[in-house]
């Protein structure tokens, strides 16, 4: 065991997808836009005289998420102006939330290192706030696009509960699935809709002190959050096995060179004098509401998870795969609802070659060329040892082709499995006899061989033989080559 | 008869008794103006061509039958802090100084679609921060009365137009005395009104907790027109107040006998230039004819009003003036910029004047960590006594008394010196709009040839009763009727 | 909550803190300026020191007690603002962009 131990916080940037800005009518839709600054107006383009009004939709996904996260729905909530200069930020503050947020006291359970049990890791708060512009470097001027200003942004804070890579993958993984489960946030970290930022710091492993804490940036994948959080991990510790001292700096992560990289010039704190912001009266939500839209949670990861191993003897992981999508664990239950084979059997197909294809192929889970009911029946034919494995790989294959049904193609490329003893031993017996010197080499003990031998007739038969009658047949027909 | 002098009622009845068109008014107005303004310099901007466009409009539209309210055809003009689409606002600042908004305040759309015209821009203190006009980037504004003596601010170009009847009435707007104080200077009537009552969207932001548009007019008959079309709850503006506004000039006539009128002792302490005192307290003994009862109240903590107005303002106005950083309009001092921070450095710098760039140091000063609990956060828990100290007075009495500055306008220069003098003049208004409450400030008398204006106080959303307190005391005066020299 | 102890009475806003605070709002400043400021705003704050005066541990902050509450409105799209128009004010454009000058460092 190390001697330091990682100490990490997550801060998760989520945009709320609503149809219009935080505070104006503006289409939020900035991807779709045609042009830079096309969705725009004198509010979020902070014009002079303008002025924020809260969308609601924005507040109920918000609510939907704390929830979700086991939080405080604070009855009274507060926007405040977080103020700093910046071209991205055209009224010199962002409307954000400070001192009264409105979700706070959480928790998430993930697996724990040993996969095993769970750890829970503590949601800080959840609070509304507003995207900023688009901002792209040229050289030696800059371009700005207003079209991203004011979307509506949820930003998530753990407290430093993760203490490995694992867990803070973890983590954010949950937390992009609870997002994607109540629809409120596509969890597309290439297009930027979800972004982190990690505050790292280590200490001596099983004491309780917090050391100095750097913080890395815009982490705009589970790949660099990874590797950046590892790597700062390991940089830190080296520092202190050295003698030297963390500063506390802001940190980006250089892909590229695979190091993270002090970005901020002043290594001071920003100063950013919050208040409460007086364009907008503070936010009441009642117990009553916060009810109301309890029960329009959909069954969360978590839930589903324990569903799962409860209902279906899935292991923890095994549920945690399958529940990361809310996609792929409603297709996973269609498949075992209709199918006869026993749902661990159906996951390990899910969980392998299906999720293979779906992923190879760049699919989305939504609209399928292989709907559950075609997989199902797949699944039943091989359990039914109408066709052995190897062929139905292939007939999977097929399907994610043609978007035919496994018995179509079954029966139009004769692929029914031959289980038919007095048929299989014939070949097995060609085989043997074809083959003295393999035969010689087996009972010589070189055991390697039977594989071969199997494929032989695995050749002979063009992949239909069932393999474990050829198996049982082989070892009985060696046998007798033993004997004589 | 001139046209341009006639009150807002009265040109309304000749508008509609078709004896004078829209456009007749407004070019006579345009033209009083030309005439006058040089001396007095009221005006940042006079749109002739617009105006006369409007003027044009208007008369069409009487004339088609089609639906006219009292501000058909009337011209009028608005502190240079509210957006006017396609007119040039600057709030006085060499930062805005070429600024076309490309929408309209809420305040103006109701004006536009009431039919009023619009003539012009007033000029103000610098974003308001001033109470004597002499921030203005641009230029002084002189009071009609006295040409070398301020026409009070921050709104002291609308009192001084509105004085000169250079259009017939005037949107103002109130942070911490703006519409009274140089209304009380200039002999014209102004009323700051609750907080909320009037939508901000599109003014230009001072102090988001505080700031209130008003009318300034030759009365308050006048005001109260033109407050029925500017009020009511706006859906860009979520500080607007959803409360039903009541039709104000439905009982302005009514006599006021039996309400109970407050004079806060706290404001009649030593310090009140004598002419100034003695108007006032002829003003209550004129109330006291009306059949109002006078009684005594205080206000314990207007000491405070001052320190809890300021620093409020300072930290609201150094976050509200952030975006003028010379990247999406306004000036842009770009030359020998490196980098962006040089642009944001070099373009503030030139562009506010020292007093916009003392408030916004304070303001970052006062909300600096460390500092916010001790400065910020104390001025808006007194904050709250001083709301407090008007709802108790209000559970005994209608309305307050009180004057609008312990002196009348003083000379130009006099107090450019020392800031901290020129925070002092505010005294007296100074404490209404952190509570939020409105007043109405009505010409009330003369001291050393220069007027006395006088505020009447009332709660929360108690416009109506202001205004006919206001309009019945000017039923029984004639100083509202009174003009400067130079416009007889 | 409890108040910080509020600072002295004699507190001095010197040029350094000038500078300091000009900076934070992005105000550029010359020495010279910031030593002619220096005393105006120590002046200034030193005046509303007055406040400490008022016991305040009971009081709530007038932020919080407006009577106004929860006002939104619906998710709905409206019309934005014409592209030309916000271009027209803005003082240097690259195609339908604002340009700045050169930009280093997050925030």
């Amino acid at each position: 065991m190390s001697v330091y131990e990682p100490v990490i916080g997550l801060e998760i940037h989520a945009e709320l997808l609503t149809h219009s800005k935080m505070f104006c009518g503006c289409s939020a839709a900035y991807a779709q836009a045609p042009e830079p600054n096309t969705f725009i107006c004198p509010v979020c383009t902070a014009l002079p005289g303008a002025m924020p009004v809260v969308n609601e939709k924005a507040v109920e996904h918000a609510i939907l998420v704390g929830l979700a996260l086991n939080c405080t729905i604070n009855e009274m909530n507060q926007f405040a102006r977080k103020n700093y200069f910046y071209p991205d930020l055209p009224k010199g503050y962002q409307i954000s939330q400070y001192d009264l947020p409105l979700a706070s006291n959480g928790f998430l359970d993930i697996p724990d290192e040993s996969g095993g049990g769970v750890q829970r890791i503590r949601v800080r708060r959840a609070h509304l706030e507003e995207d900023t512009a688009k901002l792209s470097h040229e050289g030696d001027h800059a371009l700005v696009d207003y079209n991203r200003a004011g979307v509506p942004l949820l930003e998530i804070v753990s407290e430093p509960d993760m203490h490995s890579v694992e867990s803070v993958l973890a983590y954010a993984t949950r937390v992009r699935a609870i997002l994607r489960y109540l629809g409120v946030n596509s969890g597309d970290m290439e297009k930027g809709v979800l972004r982190f930022e990690a505050n790292v710091s280590v200490r001596p492993t099983g004491s309780s002190e917090l050391r100095t804490r750097t913080e890395i940036k815009n982490l705009n994948s589970f790949r660099a959050l990874t590797r950046a959080t590892a790597y700062e991990i390991q940089r830190q510790t080296q520092l202190y096995e050295n003698g030297g001292e963390v500063i506390q700096v802001t940190l980006g992560w250089d892909d590229l060179r695979g190091i993270t990289v002090s970005q901020r010039s002043k290594e001071e704190a920003h100063d950013y004098r919050y208040f409460p912001e007086p364009d907008l009266p503070p936010l009441e939500i009642s117990r009553t509401r916060v009810e109301e839209l309890r029960t329009r949670l959909p069954e969360l990861p978590e839930a589903k998870s324990l569903r799962f191993l409860q209902e279906f003897g899935l292991t923890v992981k095994e549920a945690a795969l399958l529940t990361s999508e809310k996609s792929l664990a409603d297709y996973f239950e269609r498949t075992v609802a209709l199918s006869k084979s026993p749902a661990k059997t159906i996951n390990n197909w899910i969980s392998g070659e299906f999720l293979r294809y779906v992923n190879d192929l760049g699919l989305d889970l939504d609209g399928l060329p292989v709907p559950p009911e075609n997989l199902a029946e797949l699944v039943d034919l091989a359990t039914g040892k109408v066709i052995n494995d190897n062929s139905a790989k292939a007939v999977l294959k097929e399907m994610f082709q043609t978007g035919q049904s496994p018995k179509q193609i079954v029966e139009a490329k004769n692929l029914a499995q031959v289980s038919d003893e007095g048929y299989l031993e014939g070949i097995v017996t060609r085989v043997l006899a074809d083959n003295p010197k393999e035969v010689a080499s087996y009972l010589a003990g070189k055991e390697t061989v039977f594989q071969w031998m199997m494929g032989q007739v695995a050749r002979l038969t063009k992949g239909k033989a069932d393999p474990q009658v050829t198996r049982q047949l082989l070892l009985q027909g060696l046998e007798k080559a033993r004997k004589s | 008869m001139d046209l341009y002098s006639l009150t807002l009622r009265e040109a309304g009845e000749l508008l509609a008794k078709k004896q004078v068109s829209s456009l007749e008014l407004t070019s006579a107005t345009l033209e009083h103006i030309h005439r006058t303004d040089a001396s007095i310099r009221a005006f940042v901007t006079v749109s002739d061509e617009t105006a006369l466009a409007q003027a044009r409009q208007a008369d069409e539209r009487r004339r088609r039958g089609e639906m006219v309210t009292p501000l058909t055809g009337i011209p009028f003009a608005v502190k240079d802090c509210i957006s006017t689409k396609g007119v040039r606002t600057t709030c006085s600042s060499r930062i805005l100084e070429n600024y076309l908004p490309p929408y309209n305040a809420t305040v103006i759309a109701r004006l536009a679609e009431a039919g009023a015209v619009l003539i012009g821009k007033h000029n103000m203190d610098e974003f308001g921060m001033g109470s004597s006009c002499e921030n203005s980037a641009f230029f002084n504004t002189h009071n009609p009365w006295d040409l070398e003596r301020v026409p009070g601010g921050s709104s002291g170009g609308s009192a001084a137009a509105v004085a000169a009847r250079m259009g017939t009435f005037a949107l103002g707007e109130d942070t911490g005395g703006s519409i009274r104080m140089p209304a009380g200077f200039c002999n014209v009537t102004g009323l700051k009104t609750t907080y909320g009552r009037v939508s901000r969207y599109g003014l230009i932001a001072l102090v988001s907790s505080f700031d209130s548009i008003g009318p300034m007019a030759q009365d308050a008959y006048d005001c109260a027109s033109v407050l029925q079309v500017i009020a009511g709850k706006d859906p860009h503006d979520a500080t607007s107040l959803s409360a039903p506004v009541p039709d104000y000039l439905k009982d302005i006539t009514q006599p006021v006998k039996g309400f109970r009128v407050g004079i806060p002792k706290e404001y009649f302490q030593a310090g009140m230039e004598a002419g100034v005192e003695s108007s006032i307290r002829e003003a209550i003994r004129k109330l006291g004819e009306l059949g109002m009862e006078i009684q005594e109240v205080s206000l314990p903590h207007t000491k405070y009003g001052l320190p809890v107005y300021y620093l409020i303002l300072f930290a609201e106005a150094s976050a509200n003036l952030a975006r003028f950083d010379g990247t999406r309009f306004g000036l842009s001092v770009s030359e020998g910029a490196e980098n962006v921070i040089d642009l944001y450095l070099q373009t503030r710098r030139e562009g506010f004047g020292a007093e916009v760039r003392r408030r916004i140091m304070l303001g970052a000063y006062v909300l600096s960590a460390g500092y916010y609990d001790a400065y910020y956060l104390k001025a808006q828990k007194v904050r709250t006594l001083l709301r407090q100290d008007f709802e108790n007075a209000f559970e005994k009495v209608d309305v307050l008394v009180a004057p609008t500055c312990p002196t009348t306008a003083f000379k130009l220069g006099e107090k450019t010196a020392d800031p901290l003098a020129m925070y002092l003049s505010d005294i007296y208004v100074v404490a209404t709009n952190p509570a939020g409450v409105p007043a109405l400030s009505v010409p009330c008398g003369f001291s050393n040839g220069m007027p006395v204006g006088m505020q009447l106080i009332g709660k929360h959303l108690s416009e109506d009763l202001l205004l006919r307190l206001g309009h019945a005391y000017q039923s029984v005066t004639d100083w509202h009727k009174m003009r400067p020299g130079m416009i007889q | 909550m409890k108040t910080k102890e509020s600072p002295k009475n004699d507190f001095t806003i010197d040029t350094e803190m000038v500078k300091h605070v000009a900076y934070l709002v992005r105000l550029g400043i010359s020495e010279k300026e910031a030593q002619a400021f220096s005393p105006q705003l120590t002046e200034i704050i030193n005046y509303f020191h007055l406040l400490n005066e008022v016991d305040t541990e009971a009081v709530k902050p007038a932020s919080q007690i407006s009577a106004i509450r929860s006002v939104m409105r619906t998710d709905q799209v409206r019309p934005s603002m014409p592209r030309p128009d916000f271009l027209m004010n803005v003082p240097h454009t690259e195609g339908n962009n604002v340009q700045v000058p050169l930009v280093f460092d997050e925030e």
